[in-house]
């Protein structure tokens, strides 16, 4: 028998973390080991490290092909692999009980993958993977056939808008940067996702490196850049890893570097790794960190595209809108511009995460309703709880209620409810989360990140923060949520740059869909989601305490007390509402209201 | 300042000089090698940099990611995303603080053993709470899962 056996196991940070690295080990070890008895199985067995494939919560996912039928098992630990390899590699009967159900088939079948085509498919540790896909074909032909005229012409026609929150469009931006006579052009790769909810570049750059790479020659070619720069997070170590090895790569193949595909353009792209802080995302900020200062935005205009990079015409995009541009350019704008809905083309990758069943990356056609990608793809809410909202475009979107539940997901769709695409983070919340909390803490987030430069944002998102802490420790004042909406409204106006203008949005948008949770803070000094302890009561069910002492000891106020054996309690007086007792008892026998 | 350790600056400045580093890049190769931006190290970079040393403090506190103190044999490091925030990453930071009896702005244990920080979103929502021992991702966290690895780590 001479069959072929590729094994795929999920690599990406979700993957390592549920024991990836190891389950791979397992794999090569039973391998080897089997190979003594069927040679021919080892002979033909491929690992592959794929890249995430966006369904992280079954992690470790493996894929078995035996003479290319594909089985794709869920949850898969080292000590599974004997039996993966005995029966299925070598036996031929897969193991029915591990593989994945019929969620996994609704997960994928109602997403529309352009970005994410390949992810997972392809090593990402590997070029010649990424060629045998049709790999730097659109570059290769931009280069060969197309002036940068043209390719302008074709970007602007497919409608490609800006992934990284602003949804500008693409190609009218690369014809301003264009437009400008220059010495120099440079091209910036905007890595930096510094969204709190966040993982789809990371996810691109670590699966599919060589889109983003090949998306930014063209991107230099029509503008006319022989400079880039990728501006990563250094909290994503493979991601940077593997952007490394691509560059390299790619570099050696002689797609960068000097005489790219034998013609005169020349393109050096340069690493940069981010060192900590949200502001470098905005584009300004980040044009002042490469260039070795403190990030801090300035006012625009001039835009970058002017006046960007050393006073140069710098063209910075999204990981995302480079990773489309390969496909745009291979399969035409009007191929493009089919997809998606009026104003927003394409597909958008999303994080859907939070209180939801299906939790990964997902990729869907702009327009598609939330409940369709809440409920459909995502598997509906965990457990058995109510859905309360949607948190959309991380700390500058807002929070989306059930009332809004058809809304189309586009640009324009989500700004109507006073929300945004942002970076395409998608936090579901349910009946346990508080609404208040949640606003606070975005307000805790953008605080600690404003770079201090404009005096609203500054001190504006502070008093804001005051407010609502506040209000979430049961000192809310009648006339606070007045105060919050007038405080929020000004600094939306007022400040200098899209961190501070959009703060307020999480404010905002709570208060317009949630007031009576506020209201509840604020007057009757209730939590109804049970999340502020300062407002939550603490007691003992005496028919459910066993009298094990767990929670007598995590109380470090000696507020509990009781007998071995015998229901403890909680005295109310001393208690400082910490929630140590809750999360020690495992009888539930501890109650808060 | 010892010989080794200047011999040591002296690699890292040419490296970066040859290289055409800002001050970032700099910064961020002291830390590797230093673990955190002593202030004699600073005043060596200026002197031999020729840039004031107020220029490299206003970098290095302007970015979360450079250290002004020296920092604990294992770092914890618990993401407080949104997604980790929502399913309990205050009750793991309140765990581990009460472990490891650190102090209301207190980071770095006295022993020097643990040092507990944040960070915002390491990119695996999808196996929240998250958080990272020495760099080793662990997911789904509870309060119990943590003492127990931090209990592996006490020497
Ligand atoms: C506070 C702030 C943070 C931002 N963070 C990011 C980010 O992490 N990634 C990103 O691509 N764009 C981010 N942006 C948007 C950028 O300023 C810029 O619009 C974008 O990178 C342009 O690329 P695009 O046209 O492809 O979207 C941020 C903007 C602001 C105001
Ligand atoms: S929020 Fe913690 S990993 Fe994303």
């Amino acid at each position: 028998m001479n069959s072929e056996i590729v094994v795929s196991v999920c690599m990406g940070t979700g993957g390592i973390a549920a024991g990836g690295d190891m389950v791979m080990k397992a794999f090569q070890e039973e391998f080897a080991e089997a190979g003594v008895a069927n040679a021919t199985v080892v002979e033909h067995s491929r690992l592959h490290k794929v890249g995430c494939r966006g369904f992280c919560a079954r992690d470790v996912l493996v894929d078995i092909s035996v003479n290319g039928i594909v089985s794709t098992y869920q949850y898969i630990q080292p000590d599974m692999v004997k039996r993966l390899v005995s029966d299925h590699c070598i036996g031929a009967r897969p193991v029915s009980e591990w593989l994945v159900g019929d969620d996994y088939h609704t997960f994928h079948d109602n997403q529309t993958k352009i970005v994410l085509g390949d992810l997972g498919k392809i090593d990402p540790e590997s070029i010649d993977e990424y060629i045998r896909v049709d790999g730097y074909k659109a570059a290769e032909k931009v280069l060969t056939t197309m002036t940068p005229a043209e390719v302008i012409e074709t970007v602007k026609k497919s409608g490609l808008r800006g992934r990284g929150g602003g949804g500008f469009p693409t190609g009218v931006k690369w014809g301003f940067c264009a437009a400008n006579d220059s010495d120099q052009y440079y091209i910036i790769c905007n890595a930096d996702e510094g969204d709190p909810g966040a993982f789809m570049d990371r996810s691109v750059v670590e699966g599919n490196p060589h889109a983003m790479i090949e998306g930014m020659i063209i991107g230099a070619y029509a503008i006319g850049a022989t400079v880039g720069y990728v501006y990563i997070r250094a909290e994503y170590p493979l991601a940077v890893d593997r952007l490394h090895l691509a560059l390299k790569e790619a570099k050696e193949k002689g797609f960068l570097g000097e005489k790219l595909f034998g013609t005169d353009f020349n393109l050096k792209i340069k690493v940069k790794l981010g060192a900590g802080a949200f502001v470098c995302g905005e584009e300004t900020a980040l044009i002042a960190s490469i260039e070795g200062e403190r990030g801090m935005p300035r006012a625009k205009p001039p835009f970058p595209a002017n006046k960007g990079l050393w006073g140069k015409p710098t063209i910075i995009n999204n990981v995302e809108t480079f990773a489309n541009l390969p496909h745009i350019l291979n399969k035409g704008a009007d191929w493009y511009a089919a997809i998606g809905s009026a104003k927003s083309k394409g597909t958008k990758v999303i994080a859907l995460t939070g209180k939801i069943r299906n939790t990964g990356l997902i990729e869907i056609p702009m327009g598609m309703p939330l409940k369709e990608i809440i409920f459909n793809i995502g598997g509906g809410i965990e457990g058995d709880k109510l859905f309360k909202a949607v948190q959309t475009g991380g700390p500058s979107g807002g929070c989306i209620p059930q009332q809004h539940i058809d809304l189309p997901v586009d640009y324009e769709g989500l700004a109507s409810v006073g929300s945004m695409m942002g970076s395409g983070g998608m936090v579901v919340l349910d009946e346990t989360d508080c609404m208040v909390n949640i606003s606070k803490f975005f307000l805790e987030f953008t605080q600690s990140e404003s770079c201090g430069k404009c005096v609203p944002c500054r001190l504006g998102t502070k008093r804001l923060l005051e407010i609502l802490t506040r209000i979430t420790e049961g000192e809310g004042k009648e006339g606070d949520i007045e105060l919050l909406q007038e405080l929020a409204e000004d600094v939306r106006d007022s400040s200098l740059c899209g961190l501070g203008m959009s703060a307020p949005n999480p404010v905002l948008s709570t208060i317009k869909y949630f007031r009576h949770e506020y209201e509840a803070h604020i007057k009757q000094k209730k939590c109804p989601a049970k999340v502020c302890n300062k407002l939550l009561t603490f007691f003992i069910r005496q028919d459910m305490c066993v009298g094990c002492g767990m929670c007598m000891r995590a109380c470090s106020v000696n507020a509990i007390s009781g007998e071995k054996k015998q229901p403890h309690k909680i005295d109310n007086s001393l208690c400082i509402q910490c929630g140590s007792c809750f999360d020690a008892c495992k009888f539930s026998a501890v109650l808060k209201e | 300042m010892d010989t080794q350790t200047t011999a040591t600056l002296e690699a890292i400045y040419d490296k970066c000089a040859a290289n055409e580093d800002n001050i970032i890049t700099v910064l961020q190769e002291i830390q590797k090698e230093f673990g955190y931006i002593q202030e004699e190290v600073v005043h060596w970079f200026s002197e031999r940099s020729n840039i004031p040393a107020s220029k490299y403090y206003g970098v290095v506190t302007f970015y979360s990611q450079f250290h002004q103190h020296p920092r604990g044999k294992n770092i914890v490091t618990v993401c407080c995303g949104t997604v980790c925030h929502v399913k309990g990453a205050p009750r793991i930071i309140a765990k581990v603080r009460e472990d490891l009896k650190l102090g209301e702005d207190q980071v770095t244990t006295k022993d020097m053993q643990f040092t507990l920080e944040r960070v915002n979103c390491v990119g695996a929502c999808s196996i929240a709470p998250v958080v990272l021992v020495n760099e080793k991702v662990l997911g789904k966290v509870t309060p119990s899962k943590m003492v127990k690895s931090l209990k592996e780590h006490k020497g």
